[in-house]
């Protein structure tokens, strides 16, 4: 794996810190769109020549993950005229310790799980457990909707990067798909309800139904 | 191949028929000719297309057939309950449910981990529109959990998925996703991935069968969909994340992993059951109660499978039983529900003088999932019990049998308080009539589930024995 490769790892565990640490919605769907765009380069390292689906991945992965669902995510902030602070349950400072820990757990962690030699070197593994990490604390700590979704957007970004590592079974493009079809489609419609129907993205009012 | 372009030729029917009154029509059309199909592939045995990635082995013919068949019932309740809702357009809802027919019967075909996965995900975007149905703030709370919950499991399921083709990459020299090379190869597989995948796959579509403490969804997304709704997650969506539950299950059980993950699945049945008692007992609100009871019998699916031997029979033969029985309470239920306007026992009170048919077949409904004789979940319950004790396993045994015993004055308190009594006077609901549309459908459900108690057809058994030698089973 060339050293570049990692480098790109680290910057994107660098901006699951930001994203979870920025008290601006704004910036957290910027954090994503910039994840995305990361994500975009990486096949580049995982295959040495160019081929056909080399480069639809890239164009895809970059468009989906950095353009468009970031893009829809700030296009429902902007229409629905909601404050701008995340409101998570937990405070920054407990959520971007336990980031760290996990994220210091999932290099340990990585040292000890029978990989391949290939994979041995690199960080693809502890990069995308520690990614997988963060995406669910921004899932469980975060209030408004939009912030749920840029947690699970985090998630599922994790989940990408340990794809990579099976690019030959085809399984990230079955990753990039569905990111598309959950993350917005019906998300993207759900969202526009709730905003119709309460007049706010904020989940805690969504708590009618309970024991 | 043509059960799922066929269902999904009858969801663009019903997408592009202009007229609401017709639609339902369509949809139980395509179901009867989809359980007309099923049943033959039943009938011809093990078939599919000539290559490795689709086929109808045991289980999926199992699985397959079960679904169908409710479903087919449920698309002829559909008729009388679209007519009494004609004043909501009923165009998405008719195409997500035949979507939801074809995406159920390539879970049953798929035989590549990836494929199944595609599948189940395409469930739970159906799933999601037919419980947006009555489009108002509760169902769309539910939606939103539902949607959330479901997203994060079906993810999950995807990071278990690749770790499998990780292990699998390791162990065959190459990341295959095909059941019949991973069972093949099985015992290659490193095991510390194999464990892994395990706990992730176990977790997302457990989150799907709403396993406990995965269940959250439940509650409130079968209380808030419409009865029909209910009976086809309950029955229909819940049986196929347990398919490929027990895919995985195969596979993790020929690589040598399998006490590991059974004992796994006995925790995870009988914290089920538990959560689901704790949550019965004054339960005031008669739909929610059909949802742990749902909980709970996904926990004695597991707890069956995790017993190994005899209860994995025990398990796939309650699979059916707690699919057409589930079909009898919700569709049941959605009567109750639509004539008195309310599902809490405030409100509710003398349903069997209200409306003798659905409240008697309630009745009856809530007798057969507890497990009492002469219906089927009486015998498969009564196996698992058997399993347990066979492999002297007493203890949990003896917390299987107490967790029913709750679990059946639990929920009868409830259901004895809808039935029983004075109706109340100012009941909005007197247009409601248990027109023939929305009690037959009932019946019929109630009876298969007699007959699974009295006499199983011989085919069936053939099927369950089949389907259970491939889990290692007897």
């Amino acid at each position: 794996m060339p050293p570049i490769a990692d480098s790109i790892l680290i910057l994107l565990l660098l901006t699951n810190f930001f994203i979870l640490g920025t008290a601006n919605l704004r910036s957290a769907i910027r954090g994503v769109a910039l994840q995305g765009l990361l994500l975009g380069v990486l096949p580049f390292f995982v295959e040495s020549h160019a081929t056909v689906r080399l480069v639809l991945l890239v164009i895809a992965t970059m468009a989906i993950k950095g353009v468009v669902i970031p893009g829809l995510l700030m296009k429902a902030l902007r229409d629905v005229h909601i404050r701008h602070e995340v409101e998570p349950y937990l405070g920054f400072v407990p959520t971007l310790f336990l980031c760290a820990a996990g994220t210091a757990l999932a290099l340990l962690f990585a040292d000890h799980l029978p990989l391949a030699a290939a994979d041995r070197t690199g960080l693809f593994v502890p990069a995308s457990l520690a990614t997988l990490f963060s995406g669910f604390l921004g899932l469980t700590t975060r209030r408004k909707a939009i912030s749920q979704v840029t947690g699970y957007l985090v998630l599922e970004n994790g989940i990408y990067v340990f794809g990579l590592l099976l690019y030959q079974s085809m399984m990230v493009e079955v990753g990039v798909l569905l990111d598309l079809l959950v993350g917005i489609f019906v998300m993207g419609i759900v969202l526009n309800h709730i905003q119709r129907e309460f007049s706010s993205l904020d989940t805690e009012r969504l708590s009618r139904l309970r024991e | 191949m043509y059960l799922i372009v066929v269902p999904l030729i009858g969801a663009l029917a019903a997408f592009l028929l202009p007229s609401d009154r017709p639609r339902p029509w369509i949809v139980a059309a395509f179901a009867v000719l989809h359980l007309v199909l099923a049943a033959a592939v039943t009938a011809e045995g093990e078939t599919g297309l000539a290559s490795d990635w689709f086929r109808f082995d045991a289980l999926g013919r199992l699985v397959l057939i079960v679904v169908s068949s409710l479903f087919c019932i449920c698309a002829l309740y559909c008729i009388g309950y679209l007519r009494l809702r004609s004043n909501r357009p009923n165009r998405i809802f008719c195409t997500a449910l035949l979507f939801f027919l074809a995406m159920t019967s390539l879970v049953a075909l798929a035989q590549h981990l990836t494929i199944l996965w595609v599948a189940m995900e395409a469930t739970t975007l159906a799933t999601a529109v037919l419980l947006y149905f009555n489009q108002n703030q509760r169902s769309l709370e539910a939606t939103w959990k539902y949607l959330m919950i479901g997203s994060v499991g079906i993810a999950l399921a995807l990071l278990g998925t690749l770790f499998l083709a990780y292990g699998a990459r390791l162990g065959l020299g190459e990341p295959t996703l095909l059941f019949s090379d991973l069972v093949k190869g099985a015992k290659h597989l490193p095991g510390a991935w194999v464990r892994t995948a395990f706990v992730f796959l176990l977790v997302g579509y457990g989150t799907k069968m709403g396993l406990a403490p995965l269940h959250t969804w439940k509650p409130d997304a079968y209380g808030e969909a419409p009865g029909v709704v209910g009976a086809l997650l309950a029955g229909g969506m819940t049986t196929c994340a347990f398919l490929a539950l027990l895919r995985v299950y195969r596979i993790t059980d020929a690589a040598g992993q399998g006490v590991f993950a059974r004992e796994l699945l006995v925790v995870f049945g009988l914290l089920s059951m538990a959560t689901a008692a704790a949550f019965m007992v004054g339960q005031r609100d008669f739909k929610r109660l059909l949802a742990y009871s749902s909980v709970e019998h996904m926990g004695i699916l597991v707890l069956g499978i995790g017993l190994g031997g005899a209860g994995i029979f025990a398990a796939l033969l309650h699979t059916v039983n707690n699919a057409l029985t589930k079909g009898v309470l919700f569709l049941a239920a959605g009567n109750i529900h639509r004539a008195f306007k309310s599902k809490r026992l405030e409100d509710v009170t003398g349903a069997l003088r209200r409306l003798p048919i659905s409240a008697g077949l309630f009745l009856a409904g809530f007798f057969a999932i507890t497990g009492s004789p002469p219906f089927g979940p009486f015998v498969s319950e009564l196996s698992i019990l058997t399993a347990a004790m066979d492999t002297r396993r007493y203890i949990v045994g003896a917390l299987y049998l107490i967790l029913l015993a709750v679990i059946f004055i639990g929920m009868g308190s409830t259901v004895l308080a809808v039935v029983q009594g004075e109706p109340p006077e100012d009941t909005e609901g007197r247009s409601f009539r248990e027109s023939a549309f929305k009690t037959v459908p009932i019946i019929v459900s109630l009876a298969l589930v007699v007959m699974m108690g009295v006499w199983i057809p011989s085919w069936i058994l053939t099927l369950l024995h089949a389907a259970a030698r491939l889990l290692g089973g007897s």
